[in-house]
């Protein structure tokens, strides 16, 4: 009997081992952003991990996390996009001018600016799949372009200040329900719904695939490991929402950013779209020859990009409550670290939503910890950039060992 | 001991869900031709990666001995320091340099940081005569030939003092010619004292060349042979100790009757995308009846697989021609169209062209009828799973599971995802090219029969082959092509090799 435990107990150790080993990346992206929290949090004497802070990391966050999403499928696909930077300043000053000039309701500015970034989606990926001009010199010219057009926009003067709902995209937490409605800090019920809600969810769904699994007979983690797993998760789930739940609450764009990862992952776990732009990326030829529409995917894609730019345009000069001219400098960078910190591969083909959200997180805290230290911007630049390479390696050299 | 020049012992190698070599021995005499072969997924492969260090020590047990001395090779570079060079099936040489270039390409010659051109032209020449390869050292390497190609690989080799050559596969992609040549090169450079590794499904090759033979089974050694002693192996020998049972028949003929006429290609004819003036498929005309496999025979560079592909949708531009699917005239322009209609294409290419070596069995398996398994662009994945597992049942393919990567396959089980795919998008016609290259004796014989049930259920099969016999075993009817255009055709009961072969090279019947 005892032995028969031992020989279990060992046997899942053994596993363990191996799913260690054969999840490094996975689990390097989650260790390194509790590393970097750890590291900040003790030179900052704490004040990384207050609410306020993390709450304000969380609204920093977003913009570069859903540029992300988007800009996942754009490498997974085999292409890059250097111009999401300015075109998010761009469609941000478009925005701003059409209320604060024209007077346009916000719900009408937020139709007219996603519709904006789709528009430049689809000039830029006319280039890049009818013309076949590489989305690497067709993004810097959208990037060159798109600023000249933001500047030429706004006459280099500030554009504000925007209506009170336009700035809660950007600002505004979702509202409190029943208990402390007239506080503005402390416990929050819709947000704890919320988080509820999404753990519940997270459980639910990790159970169906166990058994789904199971009965076809794949593997799966012993009993024991996946129930540590889901504790795991679980705790991390709650970490993150309880720091919302116990100040102001969810921000509304972390809610547009939950419902757009949501979405993306969907797409590319479970639609034919998802499944060809991996397949396109992977290998082009074989994806051509299975009857993959590549030049329309590849529209797709950056329409995508576009419209995704254009809302966080939205979300950022909301942030702001204002429009400037060199909104969105150096955005394509954050966003394509994030990508590739994420675990996406350079080479296409390979690259997960969630990992780009782990990387954003990553980039996000980077600035923000360093902010709160006053690191001037100019050593900022130098840490991102070790940290990019620092991490690419560390990715690069972790696949091939367990190739 | 040490009359051997290679000795490993006890190797055993595992990934994840497969032990792909298990306490596998394997001893080899200086001098000689050793030739390895097993099914598909036996080891092969793996264990000369483990050999050249592509698998590094410590990522498996057991042990490798070179001239008595034990090695712990961590690198490729080790293993070539003891004079091991390995030719992989997928050749690594660089397309855009030049012959010499290739050679020396890491050590190139000269002092210091300059390169001596003239050193190392002639160099190059001494080694490409000694391998009667008559081509110019300047010339790039994308303008030859890929039988002198493989040439160049094997030079490269010699040119790095390798002792002890290993060669994966090295005549699947050649002609009969090509492979002929190879052969006696092989040899040439064993009399040499060059010893030579060689693995290869083709079993007539094997036992024309090698001087030993070990036999490879599901990662375990089945035996070493002798082939000058009095254990020497013949054909059906060789294919007991690799299958574990007799295979008596080669080609399972099933007698079909053709019905009517399904596909009518008139005309066809395709310009040859170097050189505008030439047309590489030229007024080619021919019909294919349901229930029937149409065997398409010709050179390698006769222009087959040029016409199948550009039939398809997937090939350069069409001067002429029309095509006529059950009297539907066809308007194909990709390989959507070419699929909607009810066509399918199985490649030659199948790592550059029929799968996404990153993405497992299953999401291979259906990439090419994703519109059937799903609604509403949402992939029912349920039935994927549920068709995927049909097909590795079905056609055995080797794999821990359906949500193993392609590329951790074996060559061959991979070709058989890539039939598996064309079959679940349930053809009316389809196109096989060179449907069983690297395919193991046994596994090749499981082809031919679900090719004769695709007939029976009244799919039409164009079949594209470098192996007459094989053509000739299967075909109902044969048409042969000769530098584009159409030179005949052979009913199956008079076809014969040799007349085949007449048409192929230009020649005309009686
Ligand atoms: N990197 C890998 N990861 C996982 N499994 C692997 C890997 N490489 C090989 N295998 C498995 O090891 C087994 C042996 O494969 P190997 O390529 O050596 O076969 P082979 O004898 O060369 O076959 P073929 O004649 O088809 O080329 C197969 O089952 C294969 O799936
Ligand atoms: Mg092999």
């Amino acid at each position: 009997m005892s032995r028969s435990i031992d020989g279990q107990a060992s046997a899942s150790m053994q596993i363990l081992q191996n799913q260690l080993k054969h999840n490094v990346r996975q689990y390097a992206m989650f260790i390194a952003l509790i590393g970097i929290g750890i590291i900040f949090t003790v030179l900052t004497n704490g004040i990384f991990l207050s609410p306020r802070n993390l709450s304000n990391l969380l609204l920093q966050t977003s913009f570069i996390a859903i540029l992300s999403v988007g800009m996942v499928l754009v490498i997974v696909g085999g292409h890059i996009d250097l111009s999401v930077g300015s075109i998010v300043g761009f469609t941000g000053a478009f925005a701003a001018i059409l209320q604060v000039n024209y007077g346009y309701s916000t719900l009408t500015v937020v139709v007219l600016t996603l519709g904006l970034g789709a528009v430049i989606g689809v000039w830029q990926g006319f280039w890049i799949a009818y013309r076949l001009v590489p989305a690497f010199i067709v993004t810097l010219a959208g990037m060159l372009i798109f600023r000249g057009a933001l500047i030429a926009l706004t006459g280099g003067q500030t554009i504000a200040p925007l209506e009170p709902a336009f700035r809660a995209i950007g600002q505004g937490y979702i509202p409190r329900l029943f208990v402390n409605t007239e506080a503005t800090s402390g416990f929050h019920d819709l947000s704890f719904i919320v988080a509820l809600l999404a753990i519940a969810g997270f459980i639910f769904f990790e159970m169906k695939t166990r058994l789904r699994r199971k009965r076809h007979g794949f593997s799966n983690l012993p009993v024991p490991l996946f129930v540590a797993k889901i504790v795991a998760v679980a705790a991390m789930l709650w970490m993150f929402f309880s720091v919302m739940v116990n100040y102001r609450g969810i921000p509304y764009s972390i809610m547009i950013l939950m419902a757009l990862v949501l979405l993306f992952v969907y797409i590319t776990n479970n639609t034919t779209f998802g499944r060809h732009v991996y397949a396109i990326g992977g290998n082009r030829e074989a994806a051509l020859l299975s009857g993959i529409n590549i030049k329309r995917k590849t529209m797709a894609i950056f329409v995508i990009m576009g419209a995704l730019s254009g809302l966080a345009g939205l979300v950022f000069t909301a942030r702001l409550n204002s429009a400037t001219a060199s909104a969105g400098n150096l955005f394509e960078l954050d966003t394509i670290a994030a990508v590739f910190i994420g675990g996406t591969s350079m080479r296409g083909g390979e690259g997960t939503i969630v990992g780009a959200i782990v990387g954003a997180l990553v980039m996000a805290s980077l600035n923000n910890g360093m902010g709160l230290m006053n690191v001037s911007s100019e050593y900022q630049l130098i840490v991102k950039g070790l940290i990019l390479v620092l991490a690419v390696w560390f990715d690069i050299s972790s696949r091939s060992n367990n190739a | 001991m040490s009359d051997h020049i290679l000795e490993m012992k006890n190797i055993v190698k595992e990934f994840p869900g497969v032990r792909a070599l298990d306490n596998v021995s394997f001893q080899v005499k200086p001098g000689e031709i050793h030739a390895l072969v097993g099914e598909n997924g036996a080891g092969k492969s793996t264990l000369i990666k483990v050999l050249s260090g592509v698998h590094p020590n410590g990522s498996y047990q057991g042990q490798i001995h070179v001239d008595g001395q034990e090695q712990r090779f961590l690198h490729i570079k080790d293993s070539e320091n003891v004079g091991i060079a390995v030719i992989y099936q997928e050749l690594g040489l660089v397309p855009q340099m030049s012959v010499v270039e290739n050679l020396f390409l890491g050590a190139e010659k000269g002092r210091a940081y300059r390169i001596d051109w003239d050193v190392a032209n002639t160099e190059a020449l001494k080694y490409l005569k000694e391998l009667r390869l008559d081509v110019s050292p300047k010339a790039l390497i994308r303008n030859l030939g890929i039988g002198k190609q493989q040439l160049v690989e094997i030079a490269k080799a010699l040119a790095k003092k390798a002792r002890i050559l290993v060669l994966d596969e090295p005549t699947a992609a050649l002609n009969e010619q090509d492979s002929a040549n190879l052969l006696s090169i092989l040899r040439e450079l064993r009399d040499r004292g060059v010893t030579c590794i060689y693995i290869s499904h083709k079993l007539g090759e094997v036992l024309e060349i090698a001087d030993t033979v070990t036999v490879l089974r599901d990662g375990k050694t089945i035996g070493t042979r002798d082939m000058h002693g009095p254990e020497r192996l013949d054909e059906a020998g060789i294919v007991s100790l690799m299958v574990g049972r007799e295979l008596t028949e080669r080609f399972p003929r099933v007698e079909h009757t053709p019905g009517e006429v399904v596909l009518q290609v008139r005309d066809w004819s395709v310009q040859d995308p170097e050189n505008s003036e030439k047309r590489i498929v030229d007024n080619v005309s021919f019909d294919v009846r349901k229930g029937e496999i149409l065997g398409v025979a010709g050179l390698m560079g006769a222009g087959r697989t040029e016409l199948m592909m550009s039939l398809f949708g997937a090939y350069g531009k069409r001067l002429s021609g029309t095509m006529l699917l059950n009297g539907q005239q066809l308007n194909i322009r990709s390989p959507l169209d070419a699929i909607r209609a009810g066509l399918a294409y199985v490649t030659e290419d199948r790592k550059g062209k029929g799968l996404v070596l990153g993405m497992d069995v299953r999401e291979n398996t259906s990439l090419a009828a994703l519109k059937y398994l799903s609604r509403f662009s949402i992939i029912n994945r349920l039935e994927e799973i549920r068709r995927a597992e049909e097909y590795v049942k079905s056609l055995r393919i080797k794999t821990p599971s359906i949500e193993q990567k392609v590329k951790n396959l074996s060559g061959g089980n991979q070709q058989k995802v890539v039939l598996g795919k064309w079959m679940l998008t349930n053809p009316k016609v389809l196109i096989l090219d060179e449907p069983t290259r690297g395919i193991d004796i046994g596994a090749k014989f499981e082809i031919y029969n679900i090719m004769n049930d695709l007939v029976e259920k009244g799919v039409c099969i164009v079949m594209i082959s470098s192996e007459l016999p094989e053509v000739l075993g299967m075909s109902d009817r044969v048409i042969v092509i000769h530098q584009g255009r159409l030179n005949g055709e052979l009913h199956w009961s008079e076809a014969t090799q040799e007349k085949t072969m007449l048409l192929a090279t230009g020649g005309t019947e009686k």
